[in-house]
């Protein structure tokens, strides 16, 4: 398989991050280049494999639900680009 | 007197305790040779004020023989690390002025056992190269060079600064991590030892994400004790990171010297890979003879699914990293570029934040997991990585206790040699490093000879999960023939 302009273009914006025209080419071609190494995996045959979920076979930890950390605002903001009081300040979102 | 930034960090810890020297004039000699040496770009930050208040305290300890385990040992810490109020970027630009509020499981390790902190060490962007030219600070300079020429070569990555600082006797010890091999290569690259430990070994908060499901942390340091002395206190169950093994953590000092006589090692005729420098070959029988003549058995093992274990990792990694990495979005910390609306703000901190390499798989990672590609590389990865741990799992359960192959298949390459326009060059220097994160097995590195160009060459340990006191056992007894390597200081 391989991407076409339009493809990378999508994906930047899925990934959320901006691709000035002039490099489209360029990404789509390196793109490809990884997509076409990693095609081999095609060829193995994985008829009845489970794919895996966790390397160590390890049962998922629970804890007591109980309130372990918090009341820390601060630190929370403290590198925080913009902020007004205990909140981080973002560009408008609705209209 | 020896140099005391030349005393392995055992030697130290011994000098140390019988009073042969202060903790304070330790960390004084590590300081004034991490200045002498900033034409390598080893460290990103310096912190020679906590360095000193932390020896000072060890003084202190030594004084009364209350010292820690790491006593006034001094450490570089890989800036994935989160370190309080020490700026922590994992060399990225979109961090930008990032100073944690909290510390890393693993470096509250170290200094709860008594390691002063020298600073933060260079590393590849995110963890995301092979050879530290991703970093947003630059490249880190490798300490070694050829034979007859001033080139500057690579430390290998992304654990670069913290190979380089080791070999350049500019710390006793550095933490590194390792997602698809960035312990055990730079560690091969410099003459240095490196172990990457079982997957859930050491706890990964406060680490900077890459790849969680492969991502695991590990020290770099001079000799094979002194990489067992470090693990020993950064390993350890923590109930922050659900993937961290609730499992007691041995002496792993004490598995040094240990017979290794009787113990079966394989060699996978898979890892004689096309391409492979004949000089690595030859390496790789040496080692063989080694062990044969300690007593071990050698047998030919078969992993037939090793060729896969690369491209499965370039699925699987940028898969992970794009979604740990969705976190960077110019709101909470970091880089923030003003865009013409929220989205625009996000899609500009990303594309100036970011560099290239980081983008790169960040977007591959996208599209694999996107909407009708999810089945065909995504899933079809994590099943071949199924067969990639059942190939280990069938080896060990026949008998094997470690598999001995080269670390990297050439010796340390030129900066800038590999960044051409085909990414795939610089992901091929992994291959016989990543088998090892896709199975989440134990590895070890230890320089055990030097390339015709007169650079060290690395051989590597692997272990069955949760055996790194075999790979100890094994690897000091490689040290023990192969003898240790360093660089000539060319520096200052």
């Amino acid at each position: 398989m391989s991407v076409d302009e339009k493809t990378v273009r999508r994906i930047a914006h899925l990934a959320r991050v901006a691709v000035a025209e002039d490099d489209v080419a360029h990404l789509q071609s390196e793109l490809n280049a990884i997509l076409a190494f990693v095609e081999q995996l095609s060829e193995v045959d994985c008829q009845g494999v489970e794919p895996m979920t966790s390397v160590t076979p390890m049962a998922m930890k629970k804890r007591e639900d109980k309130i372990t950390d918090g009341g820390i605002a601060e630190d929370v903001l403290r590198n925080a680009p913009a902020r007004e009081g205990s909140y981080f300040l973002v560009p408008k979102v609705v209209e | 007197m020896t140099e005391l930034t030349s005393l392995t960090l055992a030697e130290a810890r011994d000098g140390l305790r019988k009073r042969a020297f202060s903790a304070v004039e330790l960390a004084d000699a590590h300081v004034a040779a991490i200045e002498q040496a900033r034409a390598l770009n080893a460290y990103v930050v310096e912190t020679p004020d906590v360095a000193r208040a932390m020896a000072k305290d060890a003084d202190t300890r030594l004084k009364s023989s209350d010292a820690r385990p790491l006593e006034g040992i001094p450490l570089g810490i890989k800036d994935l690390f989160a370190t309080k109020d020490v700026r922590t970027t994992a060399c990225s630009r979109i961090l930008d002025n990032f100073v944690p509020t909290y510390e890393s499981t693993v470096t509250s390790q170290l200094w709860r056992d008594g390691a002063v902190m020298l600073g933060k060490l260079n590393n590849d962007e995110f963890a995301m190269g092979s050879s530290n030219e991703t970093s947003c600070f630059g490249p880190v300079i490798n300490p070694w060079r050829r034979k007859g020429s001033n080139a500057a070569l690579v430390p290998g990555g992304s654990s670069g600064g913290s190979s380089a600082a080791v070999a350049a006797r500019l710390c006793l010890g550095a933490t590194a991590t390792d997602t698809g091999g960035s312990i055990r290569q730079p560690a091969a690259f410099t003459g240095t030892v490196g172990i990457k430990p079982t997957y859930g070994r050491c706890s990964r908060w406060g680490i900077i994400a890459y790849a969680s499901s492969l991502d695991q942390a590990g020290p770099i340091a001079r000799t094979v004790r002194d990489t067992a002395i470090l693990l020993r206190s950064m390993a350890g169950h923590d109930p922050k990171d659900s993937t961290s093994v609730d499992r007691a953590v041995p002496d792993y000092e004490a598995a040094l010297g240990r017979p290794v006589k009787g113990l079966t090692i394989g060699i996978p005729k898979e890892y004689r890979v096309p391409g492979m420098a004949a000089e690595i070959g030859t390496l790789w029988e040496q080692g063989v003879a080694w062990l044969k003549a300690a007593g071990a058995e050698i047998v030919e093992v078969s992993l037939p699914h090793t060729k896969y274990a690369l491209p499965a990792y370039y699925i699987v990694a940028p898969a992970e990293a794009s979604s740990n990495l969705a976190r960077y979005d110019g709101v909470r910390y970091g880089l923030r570029q003003p865009g013409r609306d929220v989205i625009g703000m996000y899609e500009k901190t990303r594309a100036d934040g970011f560099g290239a390499e980081v983008r790169r798989r960040i977007m591959i990672g996208t599209y694999v997991l996107s909407a009708g590609y999810y089945d065909a590389y995504y899933l079809q990865a994590q099943k071949v990585r199924t067969l990639i741990k059942r190939d280990f799992d069938d080896c060990f359960a026949k008998g094997v206790d470690a598999i001995l192959t080269p670390t990297t298949p050439s010796d340390a390459f030129g900066l800038g040699e590999k960044a051409g326009a085909d990414p795939i060059e610089m992901y091929l220097n992994d291959v016989f490093t990543v088998t090892v994160n896709m199975a989440g097995l134990p590895g070890l590195s230890i320089p055990a000879g030097l390339s015709s160009d007169g650079l060290p060459l690395g051989l590597q340990l692997i272990g069955r999960p949760f055996d790194e006191e075999t790979l100890f056992s094994l690897g000091a007894v490689i040290e023990q023939a192969a003898g240790s390597f360093m660089p000539e200081r060319w520096w200052y």
